[in-house]
C-alpha cells in the first residue's frame, strides 16, 4: 500500500472543490478509493468489546466488516453489513456518525475515531458498482404485511420482513419510493439516481412491492387493509408531517415558505433542473431559520440555486442539531451564520413580497428540559437583515391521516403515534409504527432503527399466530 | 400510468377528462380533490374531482388552462395516459360524515361560480341523491363560458338551479351575490347551509352576503400545492386567526372564519413564473425549425 497512515488521523475523503460545488448540485464528498478504504480499514482496533456496534442503531458489525475491508474482501463486507442495514450506501452518507458509532470509537480518545461512515459507504458503493444484490433467504411464509410509507424506516422493515419470507407490499402516496431520501436530503449529499434509487430496487429485489400514489387514510384506511385486503400486519412508518411556523408577523408573506416545500420543489420535483416544470423562486438574499440538519440542506440548496445565505439560529454554534459535517461544509461553502439570533417578524414591502427579516440577539441562560441552555432575548437589541426569501426551518408535526382515520390508534399530546419503544406495536394489535410518525422528527438511522425493530416484532407476532 | 378514457372540450379553455383511476375512484366523496402529474418532468397539479364512477374505477376531471403544466394536461387525448393520479386527498364534505337525518333537515344551497360549478355538481348530486333539499346556483361570465348546466338540471331538478352571466347573455343578469339576495329576499327561499366554490373573488363577497343573511357557509380553497398530502405546508391559510393547511384541514372550511384577503394575495406568488413558462412553452411548440436556436 503507497497510502501512509497516521493512526491518529482518518486518512483524508476527497471532496469536490468548495467555489466549485457551491454551484452544482453533483455529491460533496467523493468517497474514499479502494486503496484509501484499505488504508483507513488498518487504523481499526478490532476491540473485543466494540463500542462502535453499540452506538449503532441498527447493531452493524463494525469490526467484522471493516476487517473485510482491510482484507481487500469488500463482498464480504458488504454483506456482514446487509445483515443489520437495508440502505448502507443511504447510511454512509448521511449518518451523525460523530454522535454515534464514530463518538465513541476507542481510537478516538487520543485522536481522531475511524472514519467509519465512509467505510460503510465504500463497501456499499463497490457493491452497487459490482452488481452484488443482498440475497433472500428463508422460503415464503405465505403472511401478508402492509408497510405504510416508502421512506428509510419502511424499506427497512419492509426489507427485513422480505428476507424472513413474508410477502411485502409498501403503499406510499408520492409518486416515488424514498421518503426524506428523495424529497427531503438534497442530490448533493444524496445522490437519487445512483444511490437512492438502487438501494430501493435492491429492497425490490428481495420481493418488496411498492405501491406509489396510494394514500393510507384516504384511498383506503389502516383498517381496510387488516379487513378487507387481508394484510396479517401493518407497519406505520408515514414519516414527519406538517411543517411548524413561528406564528410571527409577516410569516404569511410572499417569499415564506417552509423547508419542506423548499426541499421538495427542489430535490423531489427538481425544480433545480431546466427539463422540469415546477417552479421555485429563489431570490437574491435568502434567510434560513433554524439550525438543524434540514436548515442545513436548505441553506445549501438555496446558495446552489445563486443566492446569498444567512442561517437564523437562536442558540450558539454548540448547539446546532445538525451534524458537524454539514455544518463545516456549509461554512466552507460560504454561508453566513447569525449565531443567537431570533426572528421576530417577517418584513413585507407594499407588495406583499418578502423585503427582510426583524431578530433579536440572543443570550444562553439555564439549562432548559432538553438540557441545552435557554436561549433569552436581549432587550432592545432588535436588527433588520435585508432578505427577499425567508425559509422557515423549525420542525414538523405528524401527519394527521393515518392518526385520525384509524380508531383505537393512540397518539400522544404532540400527535405522534404512541409505540412500546422495544417493539413498536400501537394500542391497535397487528399494527406497529415508528420513525417520525412516531418519534417526531429524527434521523434516518434511527429510523430505520425502529423499522428493524418492528420487523423482529411482527416475526414473533405473527410466528404466534 | 392512468389511461384517459375521454376527453373533450367543455368551453373557452375549459375542459373535461374521464381517467381511469381506481384508487381515487374507490373511495372518494364531495368536496375531496386528486392530483395530477402529467408526465415524469411535471408538475402535481391538484384538481377537482367532477364525477366518479366506483363500479368503471373512472373519476371525471375539469379543469381550466392557466400556465404550463395544465396546458399540457390539455393537451392529451382519449387513449393517453398520466404519469401519476393521485387521491382522493382532502376530507369530504361535512355532510358526508354527519348523520344523515340530520343533513335532511336543512336546506342546502350551493354556489358554483364559473370553474366552481365542477365540484359543486358531485356535492349536488350525492345531497339530491341522499333526500337532500337543494337548490344551485351556476355562476358565469357569459353564455360561451357556461358549463354543465345540463348535468346539473338532470341531478337536482329543472326548477333548482339558476343560472346567472355577469353579461346578461343567458338566463340572471348579474353576479352570483344578486341571485341569493333575489332567492332569499324576494322569492322567499329559506336556506339553512350554503356551499360556495368559485374564485376567491365570489368566495369573500359571497360570504359577505351569506354572513349578513345569517347563512352558514362553506367555502373550497385551493391554494398553491405541492404534495398535497400534508408534507409541505405551501397551501397555508389563515382560518380565524389560526395557520390551516387546505390539503390536510380542508379544503373545505367554514367561510366566515377565512382570510380571503391573505389567500388571495399568496396566488400572487407564482404568476410571473408560471406566466413566463406558459410563453416559453408555447412559443416553443411554434419554433420548429432547425435553426439551432431554442
Amino acid at each position: 500500500m503507497s497510502i501512509e497512515v497516521d493512526m491518529m488521523k482518518k486518512v483524508p475523503v476527497s471532496e469536490q472543490d468548495p467555489k466549485v460545488r457551491a454551484t452544482n448540485f453533483d455529491e460533496v464528498c467523493l468517497g474514499y478509493t479502494e486503496e484509501e478504504a484499505m488504508a483507513e480499514a488498518t487504523r481499526c482496533l478490532q476491540c473485543k468489546n466494540p463500542k462502535c456496534v453499540e452506538g449503532c442503531p441498527v447493531s452493524i458489525n463494525i469490526p467484522g466488516f471493516i476487517e473485510k475491508i482491510k482484507e481487500g474482501d469488500h463482498k464480504a463486507a458488504y454483506e456482514i453489513i446487509g445483515e443489520a442495514s437495508s440502505l448502507p450506501a443511504v447510511c454512509g452518507r448521511v449518518c451523525p456518525q460523530e454522535t454515534q458509532c464514530e463518538g465513541v470509537c476507542i481510537r478516538g480518545i487520543k485522536g481522531e475515531a475511524v472514519s467509519i461512515g465512509k467505510l460503510e459507504r465504500f463497501a456499499a458503493d463497490w457493491a452497487g458498482k459490482q452488481g452484488i444484490k443482498p440475497v433472500k433467504k428463508a422460503d415464503s411464509k405465505g403472511q401478508k404485511v402492509a408497510v405504510v410509507g416508502a421512506g428509510p424506516s419502511g424499506l427497512t422493515c419492509a426489507g427485513d420482513l422480505a428476507k424472513m419470507g413474508y410477502e411485502v407490499t409498501i403503499f406510499e402516496a408520492l409518486h416515488k419510493a424514498g421518503g426524506v431520501l428523495v424529497y427531503g436530503i438534497p442530490e448533493f449529499r444524496l445522490p437519487k439516481d445512483e444511490v437512492v434509487a438502487k438501494e430501493i430496487e435492491n429492497v425490490r429485489s428481495l420481493g418488496v412491492e411498492i405501491k406509489t400514489d396510494y394514500i393510507i387514510g384516504r384511498s383506503e384506511t389502516i383498517d381496510e387493509l387488516i379487513d378487507r385486503e387481508g394484510f396479517s400486519a401493518v407497519y406505520i412508518a408515514s414519516g414527519a408531517g406538517l411543517p411548524m411556523f413561528m406564528h410571527i408577523p409577516g410569516e404569511q408573506a410572499l417569499g415564506v415558505y417552509s423547508a419542506n416545500e423548499y426541499l421538495t420543489r427542489a430535490n423531489l420535483m427538481k425544480a433545480y433542473r431546466e427539463d422540469y416544470d415546477t417552479p421555485i423562486n429563489t431570490g437574491k438574499k435568502t434567510v434560513i431559520v433554524g439550525g438543524g440538519n434540514v436548515a442545513m440542506d436548505a441553506a445549501r440548496t438555496a446558495l446552489r440555486l445563486g443566492s446569498d445565505v444567512t442561517v437564523v439560529y437562536r442558540r450558539s454554534e454548540k448547539e446546532l442539531p445538525a451534524r458537524a459535517e454539514e455544518v463545516h461544509h456549509a461554512k466552507e461553502e460560504g454561508i453566513k451564520f447569525a449565531l443567537l439570533t431570533n426572528p421576530v417578524e417577517i418584513l413585507e414591502d407594499e407588495e406583499g413580497f418578502v423585503k427582510g427579516i426583524k431578530v433579536i440577539k440572543m443570550e444562553l441562560g439555564e439549562p432548559d428540559e432538553s438540557g441545552r441552555r435557554r436561549p433569552v432575548e436581549v432587550k432592545g437589541s432588535e436588527f433588520e437583515i435585508e432578505c427577499d426569501t425567508v425559509i422557515m426551518s423549525l420542525g414538523t408535526t405528524p401527519n394527521p391521516l393515518i392518526s385520525s382515520t384509524t380508531k383505537g390508534l393512540d397518539t400522544n399530546k404532540r400527535k405522534c403515534i404512541i409505540t412500546d419503544e422495544d417493539t413498536g406495536a400501537t394500542s391497535r394489535e397487528g399494527v406497529y409504527a415508528g420513525g417520525d410518525c412516531a418519534t417526531g422528527a429524527a434521523t434516518v438511522i434511527l429510523a430505520m432503527g425502529a423499522g428493524r425493530k418492528a420487523a423482529k416484532s411482527i416475526d414473533l407476532y405473527l410466528s404466534g399466530k | 400510468m392512468f389511461k384517459i378514457l375521454e376527453a373533450e372540450v367543455l368551453a373557452d379553455k375549459t375542459y373535461r377528462m374521464v381517467v381511469e383511476a381506481p384508487n381515487v375512484a374507490h373511495s372518494c366523496e364531495p368536496g375531496q380533490f386528486l392530483i395530477v402529474r402529467c408526465e415524469e418532468e411535471s408538475e402535481r397539479i391538484a384538481l377537482t374531482i367532477c364525477d366518479y364512477d366506483r363500479e368503471k374505477n373512472t373519476v371525471t376531471i375539469v379543469f381550466q388552462t392557466i400556465g404550463e403544466s395544465s396546458y399540457k394536461i390539455a393537451e392529451k387525448k382519449a387513449g393517453d395516459f398520466f404519469e401519476d393520479v393521485v387521491g382522493p386527498l382532502g376530507n369530504p364534505a361535512e355532510y358526508v360524515t354527519e348523520p344523515i337525518e340530520e343533513v335532511r333537515k336543512r336546506h342546502y344551497l350551493l354556489v358554483g361560480g364559473g370553474l366552481g360549478t365542477a365540484p359543486v355538481y358531485p356535492q349536488a348530486k350525492w345531497l339530491k341523491e341522499h333526500g337532500v333539499d337543494v337548490d344551485v346556483i351556476i355562476g358565469t361570465k357569459n353564455k360561451d363560458t357556461l358549463i354543465m348546466e345540463r348535468e346539473m338540471i338532470e341531478a337536482v331538478g329543472e326548477d333548482h338551479v339558476f343560472v346567472t352571466t355577469d353579461d346578461g347573455s343567458y338566463k340572471r343578469h348579474g353576479m352570483v351575490t344578486a341571485v341569493i339576495e333575489d332567492l332569499v329576499k324576494n322569492e322567499g327561499r329559506k336556506y339553512d347551509k350554503c356551499v360556495s366554490i368559485g374564485p376567491m373573488i365570489m368566495m369573500k363577497f359571497c360570504v359577505k352576503l351569506t354572513k349578513e343573511l345569517g347563512i352558514p357557509t362553506i367555502v373550497s380553497m385551493n391554494p398553491i400545492m405541492v404534495d398535497g398530502t400534508g408534507m409541505c405546508g405551501a397551501c397555508r391559510l389563515i382560518v380565524g386567526d389560526e395557520v390551516k393547511f387546505a390539503c390536510v384541514d380542508g379544503p373545505e372550511f367554514d367561510g366566515f372564519l377565512v382570510d380571503f384577503d391573505q389567500a388571495m394575495k399568496r396566488m400572487k406568488l407564482y404568476k410571473t413564473e408560471e406566466g413566463r413558462r406558459l410563453l416559453e412553452y408555447q412559443e416553443g411548440n411554434t419554433h420548429k425549425g432547425n435553426c439551432g436556436n431554442k
